[in-house]
């Protein structure tokens, strides 16, 4: 970028922001790390260019490890893994379903590696109780006939949307502290060993915005090494592997079901709600904005899965997806999945840099700790010597957040018991309500909300019309608020309905198939939404 | 249970209970051709009522407003669409007698015209159409003339908003507007349009809602509704509407399933047994067997097991949503008689990545493969008997969706079907009369 555009900006059409901290990446590590400052008193502003979990915090099984799973490959992280595990579910509990885990070994698996599963587990603190196979398939029915070890673990499942928006309203709660979806990072701006400020970019209202804080965290998750980069910072170093999973109809069981072997593709069976997700293949990528499913990753998730759990093989699936997860350190390894699982917090002082630092890697259990051990590297440089209070204060149970929770919307418009509540959201119970509260809740409220803002804040678009009926339904409401008015609502819907598309066109078969028929019959037969541009 | 089969014969069985389905019917009864209709009730209550015949080319932006020159143009860019199979004289002969049966049970139609209507959605958008009812035509002539309007929804009514519409609309239309009403005696909750459409064939709540209307109108003269004026006598409760408040009155589709779709369910199945039609609605077939003497289909219902004999059959199965054709993870099958499926290479190739995209996908190309006179071809390319034929979006090469000829294909298909079923009879006829003869 020339300077007399940047001189150009610090003039007054530029929005300028001051705070102690600014993190960027709103992922659960960032939301994460925007709580555990404001329970420190600390103000913070966490931006993302997207929105809320748009990433890989977003993109994965919505699975609490126990830990077992990489007790073979990585004891250090099972070991985190477990002491999270048991910490999220205390302080957490909202955002958690206790379901367990089994592992289970079907004929053709290593008998080694199943027999000194439990030493391993132990090894590493992890509760794991032999159960007979018999047993095994009394707790869930739809395990293979070719079962014959199985395991019991302390695995459960969490709702990473719900997990940080609780995380990022608690901190608004407590502080001045702010969220800013649709905000891009563009680049830095730098004197002698410090940042001075951060100019960004509103992605929807294209205004410039200029960030000045005391402290700069990146907490961009597989973008990280990009964001280092416009510090200067080459020492952050990642891997890029693509997973890709799919979303069943219905839920197949009640378990977490982990193929009992060194971790493969196609091994996790994670319920969620009403659904169950099915992953996941591993693929080194470089392309980090457009990792879309590819059939040949499906049929291969399908063909794993059906091992353990053969009703895979005739199930409804509603949607598959794919996000880039960030890996550290670079391995001989083919498909990335060898790398550490660890997490690295990056000071950059070997950088030349005293007030910014990058946490990356990790995983989703681990989230907390992550925040936590960012936080205090960031406190301790702004002289703030509260210690961290996550691992004792509960997550606050706030009412804007319910409605990511799957089967919570039926349950608050029953117990509201208010006819004129109309349901939006048919398959999945989301009323007129709910759209309301999230337009006036959610962090960006102020712009126009678009429907995929809404999908991310609730279930609705989730179940088996994907938001094919919905979609219109609430456009149609945000049209009779007000919010919409004029066309582009109706570009809201067809981008909503592009987006979702995008996971479901590798799982179109069966009855997907006639569903799809009749929402593209009514999107682009009647509403011409195919043809908005020429309109 | 010892359950006893009811046997039926007549001379063609229809399967399919979509437009294709009853255009054949109806084509059938007019011919007095001894038919039975059976087949799940396809996707009929989805359709809006408008009846498209062409509303876009391929992979061209603008929308067609000359749908006969565009149907010579069609036969340029893709020859194998079932509608260039079809003289345009006998699309025209179809869609007259189709709408003219519609009207004659209660549901007004617009004429054929030379041009295609430019008719409104609940959206705000506009989409190009042949013929519109006769409750929705007044809509797309006061757009055309700019009448000052007030387009009214209710409280209570979910998926269609006045104040959408207009504001979509609002460019194109200056003295468009929009009010909110509340259904008579509907006050709570939320209401329905089929609920809505029941209502109004009591005088009392025409009476009541024409109090509304006149109220909300303002100082417009013409006002649109979302369809749900009446389900068996629309014309009637909309011209008593118009009469009660003095305005001009339409109505707009709404999301399916939606009033004027069920409207022709219900008609069809009233009024096409009063035709002589055997009709068995509802219910699936479960399979078809072709011998020397024709056809027959197996089915069952609430009574127990069903057997069709028949000399003919016309599949109008349609494609997904009806269940004429099957999607599997690894390919595309046809659902009764497992005819071949002309299809993309692998699933890969069923959709592109943008779903909105104005190419469409190549998925909705698939179907069926037909000869001259719509006869499914077998998988060695033969045709597969002589009795059978097919009509409606079951037929490859067509993408009904991006071209907007969802109706005409099914109408005029199936004109085109049953004109060949009349001569296959009357072929057979002769036969067995000459071969009477030869014995006498």
């Amino acid at each position: 970028m020339k300077p007399s555009i940047i001189d150009q900006r610090s003039q007054t059409d530029v929005l300028i922001l001051e705070t102690d901290v600014l993190i960027i990446g709103g992922g659960v590590t960032g939301a994460g790390i925007m709580r555990d400052l404001a329970l420190r008193g600390l103000n913070s502003i966490l931006i993302d260019k997207r929105d809320l979990c748009a990433g890989a915090s977003g993109g994965n099984h919505g699975l609490l490890h126990s830990g077992a799973r990489y007790v073979a490959t990585d004891p250090h992280s099972a070991i985190e893994c477990r002491v999270e595990n048991s910490l999220l579910k205390r302080l957490a509990p909202q955002c958690i379903e206790e379901t367990g885990g089994l592992f289970v070994a079907v004929e053709g698996d290593d008998a080694g590696f199943a027999a000194k599963f439990p030493a391993l587990c132990a090894r590493a603190g992890i509760d794991c109780r032999e159960i007979s196979p018999a047993e095994a398939r009394r707790l869930e029915p739809q395990l293979s006939e070719k079962l014959y070890k199985a395991y019991l673990v302390p695995d459960a499942t969490v709702d990473p949307f719900r997990l940080a928006l609780e995380n990022v309203a608690h901190a608004r709660m407590l502080t001045t502290s702010s969220y800013r979806p649709h905000t891009e990072l563009t680049d830095f701006h730098m004197e002698g060993d410090r940042i001075i400020a951060a100019n960004c970019r509103d992605g929807r209202s294209k205004k410039l915005l200029r960030i000045q804080a005391k402290q700069y965290v990146n907490a961009g998750g597989a973008w990280a090494m990009n964001i280092a980069r416009l510090a200067g910072c080459t020492d952050v170093n990642l891997l890029y592997s693509k997973g890709t999973l799919l979303i069943s109809h219905d839920r197949l069981t009640r378990h977490v079901i982990n193929r009992l072997r060194p971790p493969a593709d196609g091994d996790i069976l994670v319920p969620g709600g009403t659904v169950s997700v099915l992953g996941t293949t591993s693929v080194r990528t470089d392309d980090l904005d457009n990792a879309r499913p590819t059939v040949a990753e499906i049929d291969h998730n399908l063909l794993e899965g059906v091992a353990m759990v053969p009703a895979l093989a005739t199930a409804r699936y509603i949607r598959a997806f794919s996000r880039v997860r960030p890996l550290l350190q670079p391995t001989d390894s083919k498909d990335g999945r060898e790398a550490t699982r660890g997490f690295a917090l990056l000071d950059h002082t070997n950088q030349g840099l005293t007030n910014f630092c990058t946490i990356t890697g990790g995983k989703l259990t681990t989230f907390r700790l992550m925040a936590e051990k960012t936080s205090d590297l960031v406190a301790r440089r702004l002289g703030n010597s509260v210690a961290c209070k996550t691992t004792q204060v509960p997550l606050l149970d706030g009412m804007a957040c319910r409605w990511t929770e799957p089967g919570a919307a039926p349950r608050f418009w029953y117990h509201a018991n208010n006819a004129d509540d109309m349901i939006l959201c048919e398959c999945e119970m989301v009323p007129q309500s709910a759209i309301d509260e999230i337009v006036k809740c959610a962090p960006g409220a102020e712009e126009e909300m678009t429907l995929e803002a809404i999908a991310l804040r609730s279930r609705a678009g989730k179940g088996p019309c994907q938001g094919s009926f919905c979609g219109i339904r609430i456009a149609s409401y945000l049209y009779d608020r007000g919010y919409y008015h004029d066309k582009t609502g109706l570009l809201h819907m067809r981008d909503f309905f592009n987006e979702r598309f995008k996971g479901m066109r590798t799982v179109i078969w069966g009855r997907q198939a006639a569903q799809m028929e009749l929402a593209e019959a009514l999107h682009c037969g009647l509403l011409g939404l195919d043809n908005l541009d020429n309109d | 249970m010892n359950e006893e089969t009811r046997e039926f014969t007549s001379d063609l069985a229809i399967i399919g209970s979509g437009i294709a389905g009853f255009a054949a019917a109806i084509f059938a009864a007019g011919r007095k051709i001894d038919t039975a209709q059976v087949g799940n009730t396809g996707a009929i209550a989805y359709t809006t009522g408008y009846l498209d015949l062409l509303g876009s080319l391929e992979a061209s932006p603008a929308a067609i407003d000359k749908p006969w020159d565009g149907l010579e143009q069609l036969k340029k860019s893709q020859p194998a669409h079932p509608l260039c199979k079809i003289p345009a004289a006998d699309i025209k002969e179809a869609f007259s007698q189709f709408t003219a049966f519609l009207g004659n049970c209660g549901i007004g139609y617009t004429a054929l015209q030379e041009t295609n209507i430019t008719a409104l959605t609940p959206a705000g958008t506009l989409k190009k159409t042949l013929c519109v009812p006769a409750t929705m035509a007044s809509g797309p002539k006061a757009f055309a003339d700019k009448v000052p309007c007030v387009i009214i929804d209710f409280t209570g009514l979910k998926g269609f908003s006045a104040r959408q519409v207009v504001a979509n609309l609002r460019d194109k239309w200056p003295g468009l507007s929009s009010a909110r009403i509340t259904f008579p005696e509907m006050d709570r909750g939320e209401i329905y349009p089929e609920v809505m459409a029941r209502a109004l064939e009591v005088p009392a709540t025409r009476q009541r809602l024409a109090v509304l209307l006149r109220q909300a109108a303002g100082g417009a003269k013409c006002i649109g509704l979302p369809a749900l004026l009446g389900m068996h006598r629309p014309d009637l409760v909309r011209a008593e509407l118009e009469t009660l408040t003095g305005l001009q009155i339409f109505e707009i589709p709404t999301m399916p399933p939606s009033v004027p779709g069920i409207r022709l369910r219900e008609m069809f199945e009233q009024v096409l047994p009063q035709r002589g039609i055997t009709l068995i609605p509802q219910q699936k077939v479960l399979s078809v067997l072709f011998d020397t003497d024709g056809a027959l289909l197996r089915l069952r219902d609430n009574y127990g097991p069903i057997a069709i004999r028949s000399r003919a059959v016309i599949l109008a199965t349609g494609r997904f949503l009806s269940g004429g054709l099957l999607a599997h993870p690894d390919g595309i099958t046809e659902a009764l008689l497992e005819l071949p499926v002309t299809q993309p290479g692998c699933r890969t190739d069923w959709y592109r990545n943008g779903y909105t995209d104005r190419r469409g996908h190549a998925i909705h190309k698939a179907g069926i493969e037909v000869d001259e006179t719509f006869r499914p071809l077998a998988k060695d390319g033969q045709v597969y008997n002589d009795g059978l034929f097919a009509a409606g979006i079951i037929l490859a090469h067509q993408d009904w969706i991006r071209s907007r000829s969802g109706a005409g294909i099914a109408i005029a298909t199936a004109y085109k079907t049953v004109q060949a079923v009349e001569k296959l009879l009357q072929t057979t006829r002769q036969e067995t009369t000459g071969k009477g003869d030869s014995h006498a």
